[in-house]
C-alpha cells in the first residue's frame, strides 16, 4: 500500500511540471507584451523608458528559461513573488483567501455525499416507484441546471423574500463561525446540489447493476436482513465508481467556485483569480492557476489511494 | 435519358429521406426523452439561425425612454438598464451560444479526435508522448484552463471558440484513442493489414468508420459542456465581450445588479440557458445509450 502511494505521488511530479510549463507558456508566449499592456492599459500613455523599467523590475527582460526556473524555484520554496495589483506578497493574499474556497469545496463534497448517496440508494432499491421518479426528476434537473443559474435564483429568492445580503469582507471560521458559515453555506449548497445530482445518478445506476449480481441473490437467500444486504454487500461494491466520479468531478467543483464566489461575493481564491485576470496581474494569475490545478491533481491522488484501499485488486496490479 | 436520370435521383433521394425518417422514428420510439431533447435542440437551432426574423428588435439597439421596463406587449421580457429588449437579446444569445458550441466542438473534437485515433492506431513512442501531453492538459479543471487561455489571448468571440477547442481536444483524443486501440485488434483490421493495405488506408477506411460512434457521442455531450462553459466565461466577464448578447453575460453584468428591482433581466437568459443544457443533455444521454453502451459512465 505504501509503495502504491509513493508510486502514485511520483507519477504526479512530471504532470505538475508539465502543468507549470503550460501555464507559463500561456502567460508569456501568447501575443501581447505584459509590461506594455499593464503600463499603458491599452492606450499609449507610458513612455518607453517606463515600460523598460517595469520590464526590468519584473525580470521580464531576462531569457524565458531563466524566468521559468525563477518562478518554479519560488513556488517550491513557497515564495510566489509579489502581486502586481497590491504589491503585497502573493502568499499573504492566498493565506487569507484559500481557506474560504477550501471550505466551500469541502462543504460541497459533504453536501453532495449526504444528499446524493442516500437518494441514489433509495432510488435503486425502490426502482420505478414514485420515490424513484421524484428523485430522478430532481437529480436530472440538478445536472441540467447550470450552477450559474441556480446560484442566481438562490440569491434572487434570498434577497427578495428574506432580505438577505451576502456578508461582505472576510471572517475566518475561528473568529466568527456564524458569519463564516453564512458566507460559505449558500455557495456550497448551490454547487452541492449540482454535485449531489451527479452522485445520486451514479449511485443509482451502480446499485442497480450490483443488485442483480449472484452474490446479492445468495445474500438474500441466506436470509440476511435487508440492511445488511444493501449496505454490507451492495453499497460497498457500488461505491467504487461513485468514488471515481467524485474525483473526476472535483475539477468541476473547483471551476464552480469561480462562479459561486462571484455570485455570492465571497472573497475566495476563485474571485481573486477572476479579479487578477481582469487586472492582468500575471504573477498572481499563474500562481493561482498552478495552485488550483495542483489541488485537483492532489485530490485525484487521494481518490486513487482511497480506491486502492477499497479494492485490493488495484494495489497489486 | 435525362428524364430517367432525374427520376432515379429523385427516387434515391426519397428513399434516403424515408430511411432517415424511419431511423428518427425508431429513435423517438426507443428514447422518447432523447427525442424531446432533440426537439428542444432543433427549436433552439432554428431560433438561432433565424434570429433576425424571430427577434422583434436589434439586440444591441437601446431604447433610452424604456430603460429597465417590466415585461409588456412591446417588450415581451422587459428591457435592461440600457433599454435593450431582453427577449431579442435572449434570442441572439442562442445564436452566440450555439455558434460557439458547434464551432468549438467541430474544431476541438475533430482535431483532438484525429490525433487520438492516430496515436492509438500507431502506438509506440509517439503515442506515449502524446498521451503524457494529454495527461497534463487534463490535469487542469476545465473552466480554469479555459480561463487561463482567455487570460492569455484576450476576450473575443473567436478566442472563446479557441479556448473551448483547446479544452475539448485532449478529451476527444482520449476517447478516440481508446476506441482505436480496441478496433486495431479487430479481425477485419488484421485482415486489411494481411492483404497489404497501407497504414493510411487501414486508418481511414477500416479504423476510422468504426470509431465514429464514440466520436458522435462525445461531440453531442460536449455541446452541453461548451454551452455551460461559454456562459460561465461570459458571466465572469472573460468570454464574449459586450455588447454582443451572451446568456452568461446577461446573467452577470446586466442581471446581477438589477436582480431585486428587475428580475426579468436575468430570468429570460437563465431559463434559455437551462433549457438548452437540458435539451442537449437529454439528447446526449439517449445518443449514448443507443450508439455506445460502453461509454455509459
Amino acid at each position: 500500500m505504501v509503495r502504491y502511494v509513493i508510486r502514485r505521488l511520483l507519477v504526479a511530479v512530471p504532470v505538475l511540471i508539465g502543468v507549470s510549463l503550460v501555464i507559463f507558456g500561456i502567460m508569456r508566449i501568447l501575443p501581447g507584451d505584459i509590461a506594455e499592456i499593464t503600463m499603458t492599459g491599452g492606450a499609449a500613455s507610458a513612455t518607453t523608458s517606463d515600460i523598460e523599467h517595469f520590464r526590468k523590475a519584473l525580470g521580464l527582460d531576462r531569457p524565458l528559461h531563466e524566468q521559468y526556473l525563477e518562478w518554479v524555484r519560488g513556488v517550491v520554496t513557497l515564495d510566489f513573488g509579489k502581486s502586481l495589483k497590491s504589491g503585497a506578497p502573493i502568499i499573504q493574499d492566498m493565506a487569507l483567501r484559500a481557506p474560504l474556497t477550501l471550505e466551500i469545496a469541502l462543504l460541497t463534497v459533504l453536501i453532495a455525499i449526504l444528499l446524493g448517496l442516500p437518494t441514489g440508494v433509495l432510488s435503486a432499491v425502490r426502482q420505478d416507484t414514485w420515490i424513484d421518479n421524484i428523485t430522478r426528476i430532481i437529480s436530472i434537473s440538478g445536472v441540467a441546471l447550470p450552477v450559474l443559474w441556480t446560484g442566481t435564483i438562490v440569491v434572487l429568492v434570498l434577497s427578495t423574500w428574506f432580505d438577505w445580503i451576502p456578508p461582505l469582507g472576510y471572517e475566518s471560521i475561528w473568529q466568527s463561525p456564524w458569519t463564516n458559515l453564512q458566507q460559505v453555506f449558500w455557495p456550497a449548497l448551490v454547487l452541492g446540489y449540482n454535485f449531489a445530482a451527479i452522485v445520486s445518478r451514479m449511485t443509482r445506476s451502480c446499485m442497480l447493476e450490483v443488485l442483480r449480481q449472484d452474490y446479492i441473490r445468495t445474500a438474500w437467500s441466506k436470509g440476511l436482513r435487508e440492511r445488511v444486504v444493501l449496505y454490507r454487500h451492495a453499497l460497498i461494491n457500488a461505491m467504487l465508481p461513485v468514488v471515481t466520479i467524485i474525483g473526476v468531478q472535483f475539477g468541476t467543483i473547483l471551476g464552480g467556485t469561480l462562479i459561486v464566489e462571484q455570485i455570492f461575493v465571497v472573497p475566495g481564491l476563485g474571485s481573486q483569480l477572476v479579479e487578477s485576470v481582469q487586472f492582468r496581474d500575471y504573477p498572481m494569475v499563474q500562481t493561482l492557476i498552478l495552485l488550483i490545478t495542483g489541488a485537483f491533481v492532489l485530490v485525484n491522488i487521494l481518490i486513487d489511494v482511497l480506491y486502492a484501499f477499497m479494492d485490493p485488486r488495484i494495489r497489486y496490479e | 435519358m435525362e428524364l430517367s436520370d432525374n427520376l432515379l435521383m429523385r427516387q434515391r433521394r426519397s428513399r434516403w429521406a424515408a430511411w432517415a425518417a424511419a431511423g428518427m422514428w425508431r429513435f423517438a420510439r426507443a428514447k422518447p426523452l432523447g427525442a424531446a431533447g432533440g426537439v428542444i435542440v432543433v427549436l433552439l437551432a432554428m431560433v438561432a439561425v433565424f434570429a433576425t426574423a424571430v427577434a422583434p428588435y436589434d439586440p444591441v439597439e437601446t431604447h433610452y425612454t424604456h430603460r429597465v421596463e417590466a415585461p409588456s406587449g412591446a417588450f415581451l421580457l422587459g428591457t435592461d438598464h440600457f433599454g435593450r429588449d431582453v427577449f431579442s437579446r435572449v434570442i441572439y444569445g442562442a445564436r452566440t451560444s450555439l455558434f460557439v458550441a458547434v464551432l468549438s466542438v467541430a474544431l476541438g473534437a475533430s482535431l483532438g479526435g484525429l490525433l487520438g485515433l492516430y496515436s492509438g492506431f500507431r502506438g509506440g513512442r509517439m503515442d506515449f508522448v502524446l498521451q503524457r501531453l494529454v495527461d497534463v492538459v487534463l490535469a487542469f479543471p476545465l473552466l480554469v484552463l479555459a480561463l487561463a487561455v482567455m487570460a492569455g489571448l484576450g476576450t473575443s468571440l473567436r478566442n472563446v471558440i479557441i479556448a473551448m477547442a483547446i479544452v475539448l481536444a485532449p478529451r476527444a483524443a482520449r476517447v478516440l484513442r481508446s476506441s482505436a486501440l480496441a478496433v486495431r485488434e479487430a479481425e477485419y483490421v488484421k485482415a486489411a493489414r494481411a492483404v497489404g493495405c497501407s497504414g493510411a488506408r487501414q486508418l481511414f477506411v477500416h479504423v476510422l468508420p468504426n470509431c465514429l460512434a464514440p466520436y458522435i457521442v462525445f461531440s453531442t455531450i460536449s455541446v452541453g459542456v461548451v454551452i455551460i462553459a461559454e456562459a460561465s466565461l461570459s458571466f465572469l466577464g472573460l468570454g464574449v465581450p459586450p455588447p454582443d448578447p451572451s446568456w452568461g453575460s446577461m446573467l452577470a453584468q446586466e442581471g446581477y445588479k438589477l436582480m431585486r428591482s428587475a428580475p426579468w433581466v436575468s430570468i429570460g437568459p437563465g431559463i434559455a440557458l437551462s433549457l438548452a443544457v437540458f435539451g442537449v443533455n437529454l439528447l446526449g444521454d439517449a445518443v449514448r445509450d443507443v450508439w455506445d453502451p460502453r461509454l455509459r459512465q
